[in-house]
């Protein structure tokens, strides 16, 4: 076995794939909260409380109906970002002549509610998750092992991650949402249904996180703390890259996986904290963020 | 909106309900005591003062802050280190806590002020996280154990202050020195300004105030006396702990002066009075109190966002 930097090799790679796959979740999710804020105005707080629940919803679409992950992958984020169209309708929508304040207190309430929810119902334990058959064992790439499903996960996650970026700034539908996003008042003119359009990309946001869940359920363990911790590096990772951008949000997301990946290995006391070094960082640099628009 | 000045009184120049609001309380602590738990008492003290001390920058500087668990946390492993390991008297302990809660809301203020907003508010939630992590792992803070058995050393090394009935004149003493120093913060020209950044920010650059610097100030003085909170927390506890510094607690004290309203002076003690009388009757539900504050939250953010304080000051048509 070769080194790197005095590293072994399979050591050095374990750790940036896992780096990858952390930069996965962070992607998507910052790209969720990125959509949504782009046209709410809105900080997401529940996005990881979202994103638990994914994860939960897969699970219980296995043990008690018996319907497996692939299926899951596409019921999951429909029935939870309906979940989230009936929050925008209900409390959302009465909020936004307020400051964008409330918005973030009333998705925090939000949050603590559902984390709760589940937390009396399936304890803070965790529940297993099986790899689907499909994608259990790995390859040997020579250099490393690959385990086959955080393969997928990766490829998944770029392929969603590029879809959105595609649909938002290369379709007409896009062009709508971003138009709504500059003037709502106009495009609301021309004939589009601005209310709609705010209500759907706030389920299209959520339904991202939940999917991010589903791809989360098999690697870690199903439990109602994954997605509080984690949003927490994920607003890092938005400030960071700069929320006005979605391209932002992705290439941010992934590169901080690695770096924290690398950090691991590295100086294991830091990985925990670097992101929140590099913000401070970019902060002092760039406070609009890496690929954010000057305010 | 009426512009006549308040009748104060000749010496203090405080409003004459404001000071029997304070004469209430004074007299409400200085009594409760013998009908209640002290060590109840101590805490709702601890964290009205923390939530006052967070209201001043969210009520009065308009800044929401979703990190001061950072501050109320250091100060309380600083507090309790300074006690059991170095066997400081309690006042000098919570000198301490007080000094490096101020150090670190100099720090991440100063990163923090360069956002708006909800950035503002995500960027100290990650700070605060970042805190958390490294009172997870720095090697004097226990990890997981946190301080335990935090010893209340000799009052100036000379009274012997152990029982909870003696330390509760110590937190007494502290907690309305610290309350009445905001009170008179937001009351001052140096509040006045705060309130004109607030309304309008661009306003007051073209006053020609530095609105950088007068938002620094107010974010450090929040941490400091966030963290003499926390340092007092400590040793009433005579426990430092993770629960101290994880951003639960930060959304804690929002919700306490969201619930009390927070461009009121008193809404934030009764909103932390109502949350710890709430865990503590409650505690046995487990994460039901979660959802109960969550459901909370909810409710004031729909509802009544001026607080329980704030409308009874709407009500009476007075300033609380």
């Amino acid at each position: 076995m070769f080194e790197i930097f005095g590293i072994p090799a399979a050591a050095l790679f374990g750790q940036l794939l896992l780096g990858l796959i952390n930069g996965s979740f962070y992607a998507l999710l910052s790209l969720g909260l990125a959509v949504i804020f782009g046209l709410l105005n809105i900080i997401n707080f529940t996005h990881g409380a979202q994103y638990m629940m994914g994860a939960f919803v897969a699970w219980m679409l296995l043990t008690y109906l018996g319907i497996d992950y692939w299926w899951a992958l596409i019921i999951v984020p429909v029935v939870v970002g309906a979940f989230g169209v009936v929050i925008e309708r209900l409390m959302i929508s009465r909020l936004y002549h307020l400051d964008h304040l409330y918005g973030l207190l009333l998705t925090f309430g939000l949050a603590l509610i559902i984390q709760g929810l589940f937390r009396n119902q399936y304890g803070v334990s965790g529940l297993p998750y099986s790899i689907p058959s499909q994608l259990q064992g790995g390859t040997n790439l020579g250099f490393m092992f690959l385990p086959n499903y955080r393969a997928w996960v990766v490829v998944a996650s770029v392929v969603v991650c590029f879809g959105t970026w595609f649909a938002i700034e290369k379709t007409r539908l896009g062009a709508y949402l971003r138009a709504a996003t500059e003037n709502p008042t106009m495009v609301g003119a021309f004939g589009i249904n601005v209310p709609r359009l705010v209500t759907l990309t706030y389920g299209f946001g959520v339904g991202l996180a939940a999917l991010a869940g589903v791809l989360a359920a098999p690697i870690y363990s199903v439990n109602p703390n994954m997605g509080a911790d984690l949003i927490i590096v994920v607003f890092a990772v938005v400030v960071i890259g700069g929320m006005g951008s979605i391209l932002g949000a992705i290439v941010t997301g992934f590169g901080l996986g690695i770096i924290e990946g690398f950090t691991r290995v590295f100086y294991p006391e830091a990985s925990a904290v670097v992101i929140f070094v590099i913000m401070a960082i970019v902060l002092m640099i760039k406070p609009q963020g890496l690929f954010g628009r000057a305010v | 909106m009426s512009f006549s000045r308040p009748r104060h009184t000749a010496d203090l120049g405080i409003p004459r309900l404001h000071l029997a609001i304070f004469a209430g309380l004074l007299a409400f602590f200085a009594i409760a005591p013998f009908f209640l738990y002290p060590v109840f008492l101590m805490k709702v003290m601890c964290f009205a003062l923390f939530a006052c001390a967070f209201n001043l920058l969210l009520g009065y500087g308009g800044l929401l802050s979703f990190g001061h668990a950072a501050f109320f946390g250091a100060a309380s492993y600083v507090s309790a280190h300074a006690a059991k390991q170095w066997g400081l008297s309690p006042e000098l302990c919570v000198l301490l806590g007080t000094a490096a809660s101020a150090v670190l809301g100099l720090a991440i203020g100063s990163l923090a002020i360069r956002r708006q907003g909800i950035y503002f508010a995500m960027v100290t939630l990650a700070f605060a996280q970042m805190v958390y992590f490294i009172s997870l792992q720095a090697p004097f803070t226990g990890g997981e154990d946190g301080i335990q058995a935090v010893p209340r050393n000799m009052l100036f090394g000379l009274f012997d202050i152990s029982s909870d009935s003696a330390f509760y004149v110590f937190v007494f003493v502290i907690v309305f020195a610290g309350l009445f120093l905001i009170y008179r913060i937001i009351h001052s020209p140096f509040g006045q300004v705060l309130k004109a950044i607030r309304e309008n920010e661009p306003r007051s650059v073209s006053l020609g105030y530095e609105v950088n610097r007068y938002k620094l100030a107010i974010f450090v003085m929040s941490a400091t006396l966030a963290g003499t909170a926390g340092a007092t927390k400590a040793l009433v506890f005579q426990l430092a702990s993770l629960t101290d510094v994880h951003w639960a607690m930060s959304g804690e004290v929002v919700l306490m002066s969201l619930l009390g309203g927070m461009h009121t002076v008193f809404g934030p003690i009764l909103g932390a009075a109502i949350i710890v009388t709430m865990q503590n009757y409650f505690a046995g539900l487990g994460a039901w109190v979660t959802v109960l504050q969550g459901t909370i939250f909810v409710i004031a953010v729909m509802l009544f966002r001026e607080g329980i304080i704030g409308v009874l000051g709407k009500l009476t048509r007075k300033q609380l």
